[in-house]
């Protein structure tokens, strides 16, 4: 008995389920968006809360048990500055419980809602310092989740800019063919012969270097996006010079179709499986490129926090060997972040396409 | 032969001023009139300026800066001044780019050191703990971006004083004898040189495993064990000097990136070559040496892509008949 033909959709959906290394990498994206879509909530002080009594506090570790091992409920322990000038801490037996739901600074949850709940904190003057202190002593917690807001959207918005921008070209040169084509083709060979770490140093020069935090993160997208779509339009391009030649693009022709809606309607649809995995493979390259570039101090700006101006921070090399957590916060979030779109970008190529997909991969 | 070359080297040259074109593109774009700010810099003397402007024609209209940029860049190897540096664009980049090369050379030698022998070794034991684990580095180290693991080589340098925490000299360098040197300088290569070769390594090692298992399954590798031949003459001497073949290909297009592929690297450790150099006109806003290091790195790219595909014709005829 033959099986009723299914939906592709689902097709692929079954395939994605049965790799667990794919599931594993999708479930840690959402994960991780959600994080960062609830950072004011989740973290416990705002990103920019300097704490002058406490630089480079190190990372606490929660108890349950007091100093004299009687059960006083989840709590950290107060600390004690004992060398001003190394900022050695020293861990005092005075526990300081762990509260839910406390207030704290202000802030608007999605944007919108006005709020100063936190999921959790302690009472003041004490501070939470779960992954440690940053050299202006703000909570590295909070500093990682409000920087996922940013380097986790640099990602997708510049993916979607830049294919955009190859669908386009590449379908129009691939189309079309003659000349239109050939001005494109050399245009995506001039990019892509500049090495890319180059190009996106190139192309920061011509944005003033003390942009405002909002145009920063307008100019790190336009130029990972203008970097990224040139791959992605060849390999689109050639895609379409075979699919035109195909039947059902010659009868939507005969039929009398429009060129555009061809395009739109038959001959794109064709590609989308290739550019839905060239694009989850390709996101780790624009995260990476913005984390480059404010970890060179010309990317996102203090006091907003970004993985990368996070990194800068450990970059001299007594604040790595003396406060390590400056380079394992932001360090082990851009790892698991570039291993999970690789894992599911992994099983996206497997469920969708046997054909192996190169292109559209910047850095 | 004869006709492949220059075909090959005419492609070139509409590149190169397609590049040229950008880089100038880009420095009239690049805000401000920067020449005025210069102006305010007192370490700038006028006549600098001065002879900055008639060297590119600053007061003319823009195809006239144009032909005058391109005839300093070509004709003269002139790209300007540095003006952080007081001294010409290109006495900065030709060190520079000695120095890039002096990394990117180690790193190969790293790369492929460690990417053959690790995978014959992986293809021999296939499917065995050994193939596993090693794919599985490959698998996670492909996730270690190059930023990370420069600043973890940094943290453990910086703990162990195993090795220096970046430069390219000790400071006693200049009393130090011939010999001393020579180790001074290649004790502040390991680190960078690391980086820079662990990047491509799983993905090489992951081809020779793939081409070895190929040849591992050809009639000839049969009748060496049918011979009665150990498997280690079996491995080493048929089957790993024909599963080179391909990765040969492979490195001819290594070429190209290799003189442009350490510029993280260079950042973290602070070695003096190309990408330092780029990152440090940028922070210091000095566009003549951003726009002459991205002329240089394509410039590099293409010479090295050329230099690949002459090799590769000339070991494969049919390529340059093709």
């Amino acid at each position: 008995m033959r099986e009723p033909p299914q939906a592709p959709g689902r097709v692929v959906w079954r395939q994605l389920r049965r790799n667990p290394l794919a599931v594993a990498g999708g479930g840690m994206l959402v994960a991780f968006y959600a994080l960062a879509l609830l950072a004011p909530f989740i973290a416990p002080y705002a990103e920019d809360e300097v704490d002058r009594e406490r630089f480079y506090h190190p990372p606490q570790r929660l108890h349950l048990l007091d100093a004299s091992g009687r059960f006083t409920g989840l709590h950290v322990r107060a600390t004690r500055l004992v060398d001003a000038s190394a900022f050695r801490y020293v861990e005092t037996p005075a526990p300081v419980p762990v509260r839910w739901f406390v207030h704290g600074s202000r802030y608007r949850l999605l944007g919108v809602f006005p709020a100063d709940r936190h999921l959790f904190g302690v009472d003041p003057p004490q501070r939470i310092y779960l992954l440690g202190a940053d050299p202006l002593g703000r909570d590295m917690l909070s500093r990682v989740l409000y920087g996922a807001r940013i380097s986790l959207t640099v990602g997708l918005v510049g993916i979607a800019i830049s294919f955009a921008l190859g669908l386009c070209l590449g379908g129009v040169s691939g189309y079309f063919g003659g000349w239109v084509d050939a001005a494109i083709m050399r245009l995506t060979e001039l990019l892509l012969t500049v090495p890319a770490f180059y190009l996106i140093i190139a192309l920061r020069a011509v944005f003033p270097a003390d942009l405002p935090s909002g145009q920063v993160y307008l100019a790190i997208v336009a130029i990972l996006a203008l970097i990224g779509w040139a791959g992605l339009a060849r390999v689109i391009r050639g895609m379409v010079l075979s699919i035109r030649r195909s039947e059902f693009v010659l009868a939507a022709e005969a039929l009398g179709m429009s060129r555009a809606r061809v395009i739109a309607r038959h001959v794109l649809p064709n590609t989308v499986s290739f550019v839905i995995v060239a694009a989850t493979i390709a996101v780790p390259g624009y995260i990476l490129g913005e984390v480059f570039l404010s970890f060179l101090g010309v990317g996102v700006q203090e006091p907003s926090a970004s993985w990368g101006n996070m990194l800068n921070q450990a970059r001299g090399y007594r604040a790595l060997s003396s406060f390590p957590w400056l380079l394992f916060v932001p360090g082990t979030a851009i790892f698991l972040t570039v291993m999970a779109f690789n894992f599911l970008g992994d099983g996206l190529r497997d469920a969708l396409d046997p054909r192996r997909v190169q292109g559209g991969r910047i850095a | 032969m004869r006709t492949f070359l220059i075909r090959r080297l005419l492609q070139t040259v509409p590149l190169l001023l397609g590049i040229s074109a950008l880089t100038f593109l880009l420095l009239r774009l690049a805000p401000g009139d920067f020449l005025a700010t210069m102006a305010e810099n007192p370490q700038i003397s006028a006549a600098t300026l001065d002879a900055m402007r008639h060297r590119f024609g600053l007061d003319q209209p823009w195809w006239v800066q144009y032909g005058l940029y391109l005839r300093n860049l070509f004709l003269r190897l002139d790209f300007g001044e540095s003006f952080s540096r007081h001294q010409p664009v290109f006495t900065v980049l030709r060190q520079g780019m000695l120095n890039t090369l002096l990394l990117t050379g180690a790193a190969a030698i790293v790369t492929w050191g460690l990417a053959i022998p690790l995978g014959v070794w992986a293809a021999v034991r296939q499917h065995r703990a050994t193939d596993r684990l090693l794919s599985l580095f490959a698998f996670v180290g492909l996730s270690v971006p190059e930023v990370l693991s420069g600043l973890l080589l940094l943290l453990m340098a910086a703990r162990t004083g195993w090795f220096p925490v970046g430069g390219m000299r000790s400071l006693d360098w200049e009393e130090l004898d011939a010999a001393h040197r020579v180790v001074d300088v290649l004790r502040h290569l390991v680190l960078p040189a690391l980086v820079v070769g662990l990047i491509p390594l799983a993905g090489r090692m992951r081809q020779m495993r793939s081409s070895v298992l190929d040849v591992l399954r050809l009639d000839y590798v049969t009748t060496a064990r049918a011979k009665g031949l150990d498997e280690r003459t079996v491995v080493f001497k048929h089957a790993a000097r024909n599963a080179l073949n391909p990765l040969i290909t492979l490195f001819g297009y290594t070429l190209g990136s290799l003189l442009s592929g350490s510029f993280v690297a260079e950042v973290i450790f602070s070695w003096p070559g190309l990408g330092r150099i780029t990152v440090e006109a940028i922070q210091t806003q000095d566009q003549y040496l951003v726009m002459g290091s991205v002329l240089m790195a394509s410039a590099m790219l293409i010479l090295g892509n050329l230099v690949a595909d002459v090799l590769l014709a000339a070991a494969d005829p049919r390529i340059a008949h093709a």
